[in-house]
């Protein structure tokens, strides 16, 4: 054999191997799809379905990507930030241009259930349809139907920014072969009705998470069961565990107040600030109390993590410029012993926002101040003042460090290298 | 042995009185909006703050549908601050109504103008802008909209005198500059698009230097009507009847 005819056949041979893998992912793609027949006639939608759309589309926090700041009601247009660059999301009002006028209900459930554009296109899963796969086709119907009811609106969807290789198509669909897998959901029959209608909701339409899991280098979830927690890219917000009861666990609280928490963002033992503040402004709220506490049983029941984390080897007394500090600027509020005001300012002694492990949110909150939520059941939230403009990071460091070993709390202490990573979005 | 022994207990109960001292001013909590808003006054302070990252304006006693407006803008992305957009991010209109008419009830004295820096030549003209406009280049009078005593108009439009010269300036440059937006149509981002700097220079001084008068009042609708039109600010009504 000549070298030149050796070379020809590992040439082929890879190139043969190259096209195998590329129908396997071709394949993997396509798995499940059926073909879409024509589109069915429009009948008018009543006004039940159109409510239970709506209540879905909440449920399915929609808004909270798809109505950009001081935009139009979900005509698109709002950048989410990843690791790859933006993402734009599109305009879901049923302009025949711009928007979803000349979708079907079919192609409307593809795009949830399989993640494909109307002309077929793969679509980023910043738009979560690794969970959203999991909506039943009757609900899809209900949300197309009311996204369908819309006031149009004009307004072109923007390109999305992200960097080579993450912008081709092919790149895409290596990472949905990898990592996506079109998924129904079927009822647990050894648990309740409640708890199933809680892991649809909180695995589905509420891709809890999206957020409160980890990703991978390649942005992805371990899977819609995973809530460990894991820190929001770009934000850098710590999306807390679900499941520890040493970060956000709620097996413990009354389930009235998990479903409080949910609806008005705020309940006796714990705030909703950052991130989930929208959440619960533009979804939990309107969820109905029936919908929340099956959310509530479900998240009750997720099983602790297998092992927790460590406590630290040292924590130092608290310090007196720490101490210092929480004086000149919190106690006001907050009490002499971290005791807080019911309803108002939260409790710091005692409070795992205070002693979780990443001090991701305690530098966000210092920094930036916030309000929980104006919602039906709190419509005035108190606020947090910004102290970015008076604490420089080893101050902050200096005080996250006193509140984490004050009044019984025992945390490592926050260094000043960690607030200027905090502040940096890194982590 | 004991006196060393009380000496020490001493020392670790002034420590501890150091470590648990309140802040002497620190005021019991009351169940009140200004106390759900010390989010705000932290930094804006009763009258307005000057501080090491920029200017904090005076928000105490200024039209309630200028606040909302401004509050909105804030919260839309319109206006362009980091921390008030994040701050008010999670409330919805129906609060930042109220805390617009919260801070508009403030009644709190005004500092006293700062001295007039200009030459008589400079003065003459800034007076002029500020009271005629400029029919040539269809400028408006800035009375014309701000009130005839330049304290403003209930219920949208702000007073022009009590602010500091930096403050005002920097508005009317950054509206010049695109930096400050309003809703459309932004009346003022035209009408600073056609001051020049060294106009915007002389205004801002001129106003900065006129005294507040005593118990001043915005007024009550405009005595002609609005020559342009701005957006957020009905053209009908006693000075747009509040939406």
């Amino acid at each position: 054999m000549t070298r030149r005819r050796r070379l020809g056949i590992v040439g082929l041979s890879i190139l043969g191997l190259l096209a195998g893998l590329a129908g396997v992912v071709a394949w993997l793609n396509l798995l499940g799809e059926e073909r879409l027949g024509p589109p069915p006639p429009r009948v008018a939608a009543s006004a039940e379905l159109l409510a239970r759309g709506e209540a879905l589309t909440r449920a399915g926090d929609c808004t909270g990507c798809h109505t950009a700041r001081g935009g139009r009601f979900l005509a698109g247009g709002r950048a989410i930030e990843t690791p790859f660059g933006n993402v734009y999301a599109s305009n879901l009002t049923p302009d025949p241009d711009t928007g979803l006028g000349r979708w079907s209900a079919d192609e409307f459930w593809r795009a949830l259930h399989h993640g494909r554009s109307k002309s077929g296109r793969l679509l980023y899963p910043a738009f979560p349809y690794p969970n959203y796969t999991r909506v039943s086709r009757v609900d899809a119907d209900a949300m197309f139907a009311y996204l369908q009811s819309l006031p149009a609106v004009a307004q072109a969807n923007r390109e999305h920014t992200l960097a080579f290789p993450f912008d081709t198509q092919a790149a895409l669909a290596v990472w949905r072969a990898l990592y996506f897998r079109p998924a129904v959901h079927v009822d647990d029959p050894a648990r309740s009705a409640e708890w199933n209608r809680g892991a649809y909701l909180v695995e589905g339409l509420g891709h809890c998470n999206a957020c409160h899991s980890a990703r991978n280098a390649l942005g992805a979830t371990r899977g819609t069961l995973d809530l460990q927690g894991g820190l929001i890219p770009v934000q850098n917000w710590y999306a807390p565990s679900l499941a520890s009861p040493s970060e956000a666990s709620v097996a413990a609280w009354p389930k009235r107040e998990v479903v409080q928490l949910l609806k008005t963002g705020i309940a006796p033992q714990g705030f909703v600030m950052g991130p989930m503040s929208e959440v619960v402004l533009n979804s939990t709220q309107y969820l109905s109390d029936a919908d929340l506490a099956a959310m509530a049983t479900y998240l009750q029941a997720l099983p602790p993590p297998t092992e927790s984390d460590p406590p630290p080897a040292v924590v130092p007394a608290p310090s007196a410029r720490g101490a210092a500090l929480y004086n000149d600027h919190c106690v006001a509020c907050h009490g002499e012993r971290g005791e807080g005001v019911p309803g108002a300012y939260p409790a710091l002694a005692k409070s795992r926002a205070v002693t979780m492990r990443s001090p991701a949110n305690l530098v966000h909150i210092v920094l930036e101040g916030g309000f929980p939520p104006s919602t039906a059941g709190n419509p005035r939230p108190f606020g947090m003042p910004p102290f970015a403009p008076v604490l420089q990071d080893a101050d902050v460091a200096e005080l996250l460090s006193f509140l984490r070993s004050a009044w019984g709390n025992r945390a490592a202490p926050v260094s000043t290298l960690d607030v200027a990573r905090a502040r940096a979005g890194r982590d | 042995m004991i006196a060393g022994a009380r000496r020490a207990a001493l020392g670790l109960a002034a420590l501890l009185l150091l470590a648990t001292a309140a802040p002497a001013l620190a005021a019991p909590f009351e169940d009140t909006l200004a106390q759900r808003l010390l989010a705000c006054t932290g930094c804006h302070g009763p009258e307005g703050r000057a501080a090491a990252d920029g200017y904090y304006p005076r928000i105490a006693g200024k039209p309630a549908g200028y606040l909302f407006n401004q509050l909105l803008n804030f919260r839309d992305g319109r206006r362009a601050y980091g921390l008030m957009t994040n701050l008010l991010a999670p409330l919805d209109d129906a609060y930042l109504r109220e805390i617009a008419a919260h801070f508009a009830g403030l009644d709190l004295p005004y500092p006293p103008p700062a001295p007039l820096v200009l030459s008589a030549a400079d003065r003459a003209a800034a007076a002029r802008l500020v009271a005629e406009g400029d029919a040539a280049r269809r400028l408006p009078a800035c009375t014309t909209c701000h009130g005839a005593t330049l304290t403003g108009t209930l219920p949208f439009v702000p007073g022009l005198v009590g602010l500091p010269r930096d403050y005002l300036n920097a508005q009317l440059g950054a509206w010049r500059n695109g930096k400050r937006i309003a809703q459309a149509p932004d009346c003022m981002a035209a009408i600073a698009n056609q001051l020049a700097p060294e106009e915007i220079g002389r205004i801002s001084a001129w106003l900065a230097s006129q005294p507040v008068p005593p118990g001043a009042k915005a007024s009550v609708g405009f005595a002609t009507p609005m020559p342009v039109a701005c957006g957020g600010v009905p053209t009908t009504g006693p000075g747009g009847a509040p939406r």
